[in-house]
């Protein structure tokens, strides 16, 4: 005799209703392919590409804590917005993000990271002399890297001060993508 | 840098034993049982903040819905134990439950409690309401019957 799927959603649902924790998880579909998303209290707090979602839930309790565990509805708003993200009408999105975990030099980058609008390009130097670190470029290019909620925070729009595409955490194919979706493949550095 | 012990995420270790918490559940209270569970995994998601070890995680999760189950118990007016012997593959235990049929509803809660799932007199009081002692003495009282009606 096993747990029906009904009895299994309502238990995750009810304990994410109850507050009881430390993060929840849900895996998203989108046009980039699946990403894990997670939410703290806090706010938005992972999207993962390519996700293995038994070693996410064990970073992010390592992280965040272990009460971890996956349920749909806390999911729910952030995968409204990627929804109008992708399909083109979302150009911002409305989101909370739990950046408590970032280190100062991290979350100043991020910070300026978040201010870049949709469709616009800038550079990795340009962030580091915006974060107060003009030699930086190359810190940025970790802070990007390391990105915990890529596309919510547009690490995407972030390319080389030739305007090369550089890298990104879930492969250039994606960058490209989000970028031509967003109309801003032609290098438009507003620097 | 390593941890010598982890608590695993909630999530893999609800996915290890919710189906043994089920089963155990549908024994002990029957149709009730999606309550149950429900109540006891969220009782587990509050203490597993503070666990502090993760050796026999099964044993706890299972300690917790039988206390769910004796409040259950405890709730009702009239307990009544509800027996799925064809869900339970212990041999002993259906007879158990066959045989105490016709006992008195309290020995015969107390009787399945203690000799079909080994719960302690003080739980099995908590589940019925009374005291360990009552549990006891309506126990023995049920064996007594029992002894009586086989010979």
């Amino acid at each position: 005799m096993t747990v029906s799927p009904t009895l299994d959603a309502r238990f995750r649902e009810a304990a994410a209703a109850a507050g009881l924790l430390d993060v929840v998880y849900d895996l998203a579909e989108t046009p980039v392919g699946t990403l894990l998303v997670a939410t703290t209290d806090h706010g938005l707090c992972r999207i993962s590409y390519d996700p293995e979602p038994e070693r996410e839930a064990e970073s992010l309790a390592e992280t965040f804590g272990v009460r971890v565990l996956r349920a749909a509805k806390p999911i729910d708003p952030v995968r409204r917005q990627l929804d109008e993200y992708f399909e083109g009408t979302r150009t911002e999105f409305d989101l909370q993000i739990d950046l408590r975990h970032q280190a100062p030099f991290s979350l100043a980058v991020l910070d300026r990271l978040a201010r870049v609008p949709y469709g616009h390009l800038t550079t990795y130097g340009a962030l580091a002399a915006e974060a107060d670190r003009p030699k930086a470029a190359r810190a940025v290019g970790t802070v990007m890297n390391r990105n915990p909620v890529p596309i919510v925070l547009p690490c995407h729009r972030v390319v080389g001060a030739n305007g090369s595409l550089t890298g990104y955490g879930g492969g250039l194919e994606r960058k490209e993508l989000l970028l031509e979706l967003e109309g801003a493949m032609q290098p438009q550095l507003d620097v | 840098m390593m941890a010598l012990v982890s608590v695993p995420p909630f999530e893999s270790f609800y996915e290890e034993h919710r189906d043994a918490v089920f089963r155990e559940l549908r024994r002990l209270v029957g149709k009730d049982a999606e309550d149950a569970y429900q109540e006891t995994f969220l009782r587990a998601l509050r203490g597993y903040g503070r666990l502090k070890h993760t050796e026999n995680l099964r044993a706890w999760v299972m300690t917790i819905a039988r206390r769910v189950a004796a409040d259950h118990y405890r709730r009702r007016e009239a307990p009544v134990v509800v027996v799925e012997p064809e869900t339970d593959s212990r041999p002993a235990y259906a007879e158990l439950g066959e045989l105490a049929d016709g006992l008195p509803r309290k020995e015969r809660a107390a009787v399945v409690l203690r000799y079909g799932y080994d719960m302690s007199y003080a739980a099995i009081g908590a589940a019925l309401g009374s005291s360990e002692d009552a549990a006891r003495q309506a126990a023995s009282s049920g064996v007594r019957r029992l002894r009586r009606r086989m010979q």
